[in-house]
């Protein structure tokens, strides 16, 4: 059996449909910040997929998904550090706990 | 001559007034005015080194070897170049007239900015009015030197505004902020009709073929105007409006500004109350040089406004209407300042009739000289010392008795001797009592006017009369009269002022005295061809009768305190209240102003400006405003429902690409 694009796209697919049901379902923030890194993995894996099968000869989606990948990590560290300082705040991590950010 | 001393006429009153402008509050009140003093001093100086080099010199360039004197421009720089025919230089014009008002101008500055030494001495912003004064000075200067009209338009301009920051001086005073707008507003609103009036003439200048008579030159430019006055008449032929003809038209507008600064009737209102503004200040622009500028903006363009001879019909009724009006007026008038103002628009009308009644004599002996140009010049030039003399000495009486009004005054002739003399020179040269400079000057503009028409010249003999009449009342009555009681009871009592303030008095007065002497003829006419003055007999015997009576009448009325001036107003009070109200021309005004224009005009487009405009503008605001109270629930502040809303728009787009796409 070939492993042909679709079978990497399909678990890309679920991840990041995953990450979406998470994002607006978990009320926890550090599960909302996993919740987005799944979105972003995914989509990480279909430049590297995309890349692989229409341009085999070149090498430009996997560098820039080196580069989301560290982008995300760096994303990820004020991300904690936000919700630590939120949760110093109001003693925790429930995202429907800092409402005050409207009109 | 080269540039270099015409160009100094300019640039010592402008960097003078930069100077003191803006280094005046650094310094203190004695190094402000001498500079300003010698300054002006200086440009005097040099004022008289190119009058006396053009009247004298002989250099051909000036005068040519029949004897006429020439036109020339020392120096025409373009400036401003709107199209290939309407450009805007700036230059140096050299002829009789201009020579003669540089002259007028220095010496009346600098003996104004001596004056002013004693006068302002303890007054606040005394650098402030140093600087003003010579910000006046060059732009008079720049007006006279023009060599076009736009130029003479814009240093028009600037005297207005060093009219209008002097005799707001005193800006703590509500009356003379208000003097001070009104002064600027009626010359503004007679400078609009001027611009017109240059607009129309230039538009049908600048359509001349380029090998025309007017050739290539600019359409602005007065040498060529002046010269080619009936290829400017050829240029609007045709063309009419409202039954006159174009130039007519564009004559009547350009004189119309001239009505405005030279407070000729209608536009007199503002001359009067300029009075709020220094004495000094008075004498030097609103007696001697800056209310003659129509006087010198007709004399500039006389040949082009004689050929449209109606312009000059306009100008000689206005001027003789205003003659006599502000004649009656002056006679009424208790404050002394005001007495001269209305004298100064007296007299100035009276030029303006000797330069408008010359026009026959400009089409019927084409080539003669014109008697009433030379000698309404003439009459400038003596008006200009004697009047500055009668303001300076009313300024030394008000520093002496604190009060412009003659009731405070009255004897004085013991208290202030140098005053009370070279006043009756004053009063006797503008009365025109022979060897005065004023019996001169305003013989030869009486001949003028009974060359033209002996109505006019009757008409014109009695305002003189009356001239002298109001004139010697106001001597009386300062320096005769009854000794002022109150004189006593101050503890010191009036005398002479400084030698700062008495020496200018003496200056001009001598110059009142032998002015007359002068052979202006010799140096100012129309077509610079000498001119021997002759006294005709008749009309010089006719005038000084009518000239002695009035001061004889004058002396019973007023000599000696006695009931007859009061017997005299009560004989018909309705009369004297008019004349003494200014025949309600102010009122007219003030009617026309406030109840008509203000009320009815400004009012609808004010309900219009806040209904129509702002209510657009209210109602745009009102419907943005409802609006986002309307959808502002939306912004929750819960992040998942922004997620949610977001993901819905992107599944939206989505699906609307797809159908479009299938």
């Amino acid at each position: 059996m070939n492993l042909t694009m679709l079978c990497y796209l399909v678990p890309s697919l679920i991840m990041f449909a995953a990450g979406v049901y998470g994002f607006c379902t978990r009320k926890n923030m550090i599960a909302l910040l996993i919740s987005l890194e799944l979105m972003l993995n995914a989509a990480d894996l279909n430049f590297v997929v995309f890349n692989r099968f229409l341009f085999p000869g070149s090498m430009e989606g996997m560098f820039f998904t080196i580069f989301a990948i560290a982008i995300a990590a760096a994303e990820t560290a004020v991300a904690i550090a936000i919700i630590i300082n939120i949760y110093r705040e109001v003693k925790n991590t429930d995202i429907n706990s800092v409402k005050q950010m409207k009109f | 001559m080269g540039n270099t001393l015409p160009i100094l006429v300019l640039a010592i009153p402008f960097v003078m007034f930069l100077i003191l402008g803006l280094g005046g509050v650094k310094m203190g009140r004695k190094l402000a005015g001498t500079l300003g003093i010698l300054a002006n001093g200086a440009l005097a100086v040099v004022a008289y080194i190119i009058a006396f080099t053009y009247f004298f010199s002989g250099d051909p360039a000036f005068i040519d070897a029949e004897g006429v004197r020439q036109q020339l421009e020392v120096f025409d720089v373009t400036w401003l170049a709107f199209t290939d025919r309407l450009v805007v230089n700036i230059g140096f014009i050299l002829d009789p007239i201009a020579a003669m008002m540089l002259v007028v101008i220095t010496t009346i500055s600098f003996m104004v900015h001596l004056y002013s030494w004693g006068y302002m001495e303890h007054e606040p912003g005394f650098q402030r009015y140093y600087a003003f004064l010579s910000l006046f000075t060059f732009s008079m200067l720049g007006l006279v030197v023009a060599t076009n009209i736009f130029q003479m338009y814009i240093f028009w301009e600037l005297v207005g505004v060093s009219s209008y920051l002097l005799i707001g001086f005193f800006y703590k005073l509500p009356s003379a902020v208000a003097a001070s707008k009104k002064a600027f507003i009626v010359t503004r609103f007679a400078d609009l009709f001027m611009l017109i009036g240059i607009l129309v003439l230039s538009y049908y200048v600048a359509q001349t073929p380029a090998d025309g008579p007017l050739g290539t030159a600019s359409a602005f430019n007065f040498s060529m105007l002046n010269a080619n006055a009936q290829s400017v008449l050829a240029s609007t032929a045709g063309a009419t409006f409202l039954g006159g003809s174009v130039l007519t038209w564009a004559m009547v507008l350009i004189f119309a500004g001239g009505m405005g600064k030279s407070a000729m009737m209608p536009l007199h209102i503002w001359l009067p109350d300029a009075m709020e503004g220094p004495t000094p200040v008075s004498a030097l622009i609103h007696a001697a040089t800056m209310v003659v500028a129509g006087v010198y903006l007709v004399a500039r363009f006389f040949p082009v406004f004689g050929v449209v001879p109606n312009s000059m019909v306009f100008i000689t009724v206005v001027g003789a209407i205003t003659a006599f009006y502000a004649a009656v007026v002056a006679c009424a008038q208790i404050d002394i300042k005001r007495v001269l103002a209305f004298s100064t628009i007296s007299q100035i009308a009276f030029m303006m009739v000797a330069l408008g009644c010359s026009y026959n004599q400009l089409v019927v002996h084409e080539g003669h000289t014109v008697l009433g140009y030379m000698s309404g010049m003439f009459h400038l030039f003596t008006h200009a010392m004697f009047k500055a003399l009668l303001f300076l000495g009313a300024g030394c009486l008000i520093h002496a008795v604190h009060s412009n009004n003659y009731t405070e005054m009255g004897g004085l002739r013991k208290y202030m001797p140098i005053c009370h003399i070279t006043f009756l020179i004053g009063c006797l040269a503008i009365a025109g009592i022979w060897p005065f400079s004023g019996f001169f000057s305003k013989d030869e503009m009486i001949t003028a006017m009974f060359n033209c028409n002996s109505f006019l010249g009757w008409w014109m003999t009695m305002v003189a009369g009356l001239t002298a009449f109001y004139m010697f009342r106001l001597y009386y009555l300062i320096f005769w009269w009854e000794e002022n009681p109150k004189y006593k009871e101050h503890g010191h009592k009036p005398h002479d002022a400084s030698w700062q303030m008495s020496l200018p008095l003496i200056i001009l007065a001598a110059v009142s005295c032998v002015a007359g002497f002068i052979p202006f003829g010799e140096y100012v006419t129309f077509d610079g061809k000498p001119y021997t003055i002759h006294i005709q007999t008749s009309v010089a015997v006719r005038s000084l009768v009518v000239a002695l009576l009035a001061i004889g009448l004058a002396t019973l009325m007023y000599a000696k305190k006695n009931p007859l001036p009061e017997k005299v107003k009560n004989f018909w009070p309705a009369l004297w209240t008019a004349a003494h109200r200014r025949f309600y021309w102010d009122e007219i005004y003030q009617f026309v102003t406030h109840r008509v224009i203000f009320n009815i005009i400004c009012r609808s487009i004010a309900w219009f400006d806040r209904h129509i405009i702002d209510g657009t503008m209210n109602a745009l605001a009102a419907v943005t405003q409802w609006t986002s109270l309307k959808i502002r629930g939306l912004q929750s502040g819960c992040v998942q429902a922004y997620v949610i809303w977001y993901f819905l728009g992107a599944v939206a787009l989505a699906a609307i690409t797809w159908v479009c796409l299938l």
